[in-house]
C-alpha cells in the first residue's frame, strides 16, 4: 500500500504542482522518488509533528494541496488539536497520511499501534477518512483524496501487502465495494482486513453458509444508503476493522441500523475490544490476540447464522 | 483624516473596553498590551487592502494569542474591514464576532484561541512565499505565556534553519500570564539569547513607542537570511491605570463605572 500510494502521489505530482509533501523525518526508502523529483515540493520538517500539521494548514491557506507522512500515531494523535483547529475548521487541503495502521508495527509495542485513528479522525468536522484494503484500493483513494478539496486521513499499512482486488472496482468518495455476494451473513471490513474477511468466507462456505463481503475503504463520508440496504438484505452483519472497535467502522454501522425501522439485522462488530498489547507481537499474533483471526471470526459468523 | 497611529490606538482601546463591558467578557488586559502595536501594524506597517481582503499579494498578520480577540476586531472595523457596528455584537449569541478570533471575520486569516498555533501556520505560509517567490510577509503577534507550548519552539527552530526572513513575529511580552508572572511560572529569560540561538535576529523594544515601534518593524527583515523577532516589551492593561500590571485583569470585565472611569482616563490623555 505504501509503495503504490508514493508512486500514485509522483505521478499526481507531476500533473499538478500544487501538491507537496511533508514527513517528520520518516519515510526512509519510501519519498526518495518524490524528493529527488520535486524537491521544492517536498519538506522533512523534522521530529516536530505538531508544526508539521500547522506548516501544512498555512501551506494550504497558500494555494498548495500538502500531503502529511509518518507512521502510526505520530502524524493524528500526536497533533490532534492541530488538526483539528488549523486543519479542520478552516478547511485546509491537507491530507494526513499515516503508515502502518492497526498493528502493522506489531512488535514495536503498544506505542505504535494505530488504533484509535479511525474513531477519533471521524469525530472531526470537514474530515474525510479512509483505510484502503489493498495496493488497488491504496491507489485509487490517494488519486480520489487529493482531488477532493479538504482534509483528509488516508490510513495506510506498510508495504508488499497482497492484491485482493484482481479486477478495478468502481471507486465512489463515500461508496463500499461489494466484493462477494452471500445470503447468511455480511462481512463488512474497513482497512487490511479485508483479506481476512475473504478467507472467513471460504471457511463458511466450507462449512454450508453463504457470507458476503464487502469492502469499506471510506469511513467518512460514511455509507449510510450501503449499510441500510445491507441490513434489508442480510440478518447479520459483520464489522472487521484493525482498531478500536469503539467509534469506529463497527460504532458507524451500528448507528444506521439502530436507526432503521422495523429492524432485523443484528450487527455484531469486531475490533480491538479497549486494550493496550503489551508484549511484542507480530501483526497476524496481534491480531489473533484481539480475535481478528481468521478461525475467530469464522466461528462468530457461524455462530451468529445458526442462532437466526 | 486618517488618524495618527497614537489617534487609532486611542480610539481601538476605547472600542475594546466598551466591547468587553457590554459583553462581560475577559482579557482586556491582553487586549490593551497590544493595542499601539496593532495601531502602527495597521498604520504603517501591513501591505493589506480592506476592500479586497483575500488579495493574494497581501501580508498575512496572524493573531497567535487569539484571546486578544476584541482589539484585533477593533482595528479591522476602524481600517474598513466590516462595519464598525458590528463591535457591538461582540461575543453575543448569534454574532460573527466569537471571543477569540474568528477567520470568518473579514480581514481574519486565522482563527486561533488555543496556544502555540499561529507561528506554524506562519511558517508554512512563509515557506510558500519563498518557494514561490512571492513578495509578501508574515507577522505572528505571540504572548509571552504562549512561549511556554513546545509546538512554538518546534516552529522557531524550524523558521531559522528554513531562513525565513520574510517572517516577523512579535512577542508582547508584558510580564503576566494566566495565573502569575511569567518569572513565577515558567521562566522565559533569557528571552532575546533563546531566539538569537535558534538562529533569529532579535530586537527589543518598548512596545508603546510609536515611534520605535514604526522604525523597527519599518526596516524588516533585520538581517538578511534570518527570520525577525521583536521582543516587545509591554504592559498588561497598558492605558487604563487601574488596569496597569494586574493578572485580574486577564479575566474581570469593567462594571458600568468602570467602564466610564476608563473612558475619562483614555479622553484625558493627551
Amino acid at each position: 500500500m505504501r509503495t503504490s500510494f508514493i508512486e500514485t502521489l509522483c505521478e499526481l505530482a507531476e500533473k499538478d504542482e500544487r501538491i507537496w509533501l511533508l514527513c517528520g523525518d520518516l519515510g526512509f526508502s519510501v519519498l526518495e522518488c518524490f524528493i529527488s523529483r520535486f524537491p521544492k515540493r517536498f519538506v522533512n520538517v523534522g521530529v516536530a509533528e505538531q508544526n508539521m500539521a500547522g506548516i501544512a494548514a498555512g501551506l494550504a491557506m497558500s494555494g498548495k494541496i500538502v500531503f502529511t507522512y509518518s507512521i502510526a500515531n505520530f502524524p493524528t494523535l500526536r497533533c490532534l488539536e492541530q488538526i483539528r483547529n488549523d486543519i479542520c475548521y478552516h478547511k485546509a487541503n491537507v491530507k494526513i497520511v499515516a503508515v502502518g495502521g492497526g498493528f502493522a508495527y506489531g512488535a514495536q509495542g503498544a506505542t505504535h499501534h494505530g488504533l484509535e485513528d479511525l474513531a477519533i479522525l471521524r469525530t472531526l468536522p470537514n474530515m474525510t477518512v479512509t483505510a484502503p484494503a489493498d495496493p488497488v484500493e491504496s491507489k485509487a483513494i490517494t488519486k480520489l483524496i487529493s482531488e477532493l478539496p479538504g482534509p483528509c486521513y488516508l490510513r495506510l499499512g506498510k508495504a508488499g501487502e497482497p492484491v485482493v482486488h484482481q479486477t478495478k472496482p468502481d471507486f465512489t468518495v463515500g461508496k463500499m465495494i461489494p466484493v462477494k455476494d452471500g445470503r447468511d451473513a455480511l462481512i463488512i471490513s474497513t482497512g487490511g482486513m479485508l483479506i481476512t474477511a475473504l478467507e472467513a468466507q471460504k471457511q463458511t462456505e466450507a462449512k454450508g453458509f453463504s457470507v458476503g463481503v464487502w469492502s469499506s475503504p471510506w469511513l467518512k463520508p460514511f455509507d449510510n444508503e450501503g449499510v441500510m440496504k445491507a441490513a434489508e438484505r442480510y440478518p447479520v452483519i459483520i464489522s472487521l476493522e484493525e482498531a478500536q472497535v469503539t467509534g469506529g467502522l463497527g460504532s458507524a454501522i451500528a448507528s444506521v441500523v439502530a436507526g432503521l425501522k422495523p429492524r432485523h439485522c443484528q450487527v455484531i462488530s469486531l475490533g480491538v475490544p479497549d486494550i493496550f498489547l503489551e508484549k511484542a507481537y507480530c501483526q497476524q499474533t496481534a491480531r489473533n490476540q484481539v480475535g481478528l483471526d481468521t478461525a475467530s471470526i469464522t466461528k462468530t459468523i457461524i455462530d451468529a447464522c445458526q442462532s437466526k | 483624516m486618517v488618524p495618527t497611529s497614537q489617534q487609532l490606538a486611542k480610539i481601538i482601546r476605547s472600542h475594546a473596553l466598551k466591547m468587553v463591558h457590554q459583553a462581560n467578557a475577559s482579557h482586556i488586559g491582553s487586549c490593551l498590551s497590544i493595542a499601539d502595536i496593532l495601531a502602527v501594524l495597521y498604520n504603517k506597517i501591513l501591505r493589506v487592502d480592506s476592500r479586497r481582503s483575500d488579495w493574494p499579494e497581501r501580508d498575512r498578520f496572524i493573531l497567535s494569542k487569539g484571546h486578544a480577540a476584541a482589539i484585533l476586531y477593533a482595528v479591522l472595523a476602524e481600517k474598513g474591514f466590516f462595519p464598525k457596528e458590528w463591535l457591538k455584537d461582540y461575543c453575543k449569541d448569534g454574532a460573527l464576532l466569537t471571543g477569540h478570533i474568528s477567520h470568518h471575520v473579514p480581514g481574519v486569516e486565522v482563527s486561533t484561541g488555543s496556544l502555540g498555533h499561529g507561528l506554524p501556520i506562519a511558517c508554512g505560509m512563509a515557506l510558500a512565499a519563498k518557494r514561490d517567490g512571492k513578495p509578501y510577509r508574515v507577522f505572528a503577534l505571540l504572548s509571552d505565556g504562549e512561549l511556554d507550548e513546545g509546538s512554538n519552539w518546534e516552529a522557531i527552530l524550524f523558521a531559522g534553519h528554513h531562513q525565513l526572513d520574510n517572517l516577523t513575529v512579535i512577542v508582547d511580552y508584558n510580564k503576566i500570564q494566566s495565573f502569575g508572572t511569567v518569572k513565577d511560572v515558567l521562566n522565559l529569560e533569557p528571552l532575546a539569547e533563546k531566539w538569537k540561538s535558534f538562529g533569529w535576529s532579535v530586537r527589543e523594544i518598548n512596545g508603546h513607542d510609536f515611534e520605535t515601534i514604526e522604525t523597527t518593524l519599518g526596516n524588516l527583515p533585520f538581517e538578511q537570511n534570518r527570520p525577525s523577532v521583536v521582543i516587545a516589551h509591554t504592559v498588561k492593561g497598558k492605558g487604563i491605570s487601574f488596569m496597569e500590571n494586574k493578572l485580574e485583569w486577564h479575566y474581570k470585565s469593567p462594571k458600568d463605572e468602570q467602564l466610564k472611569d476608563a473612558l475619562n482616563e483614555l479622553e484625558k490623555e493627551s
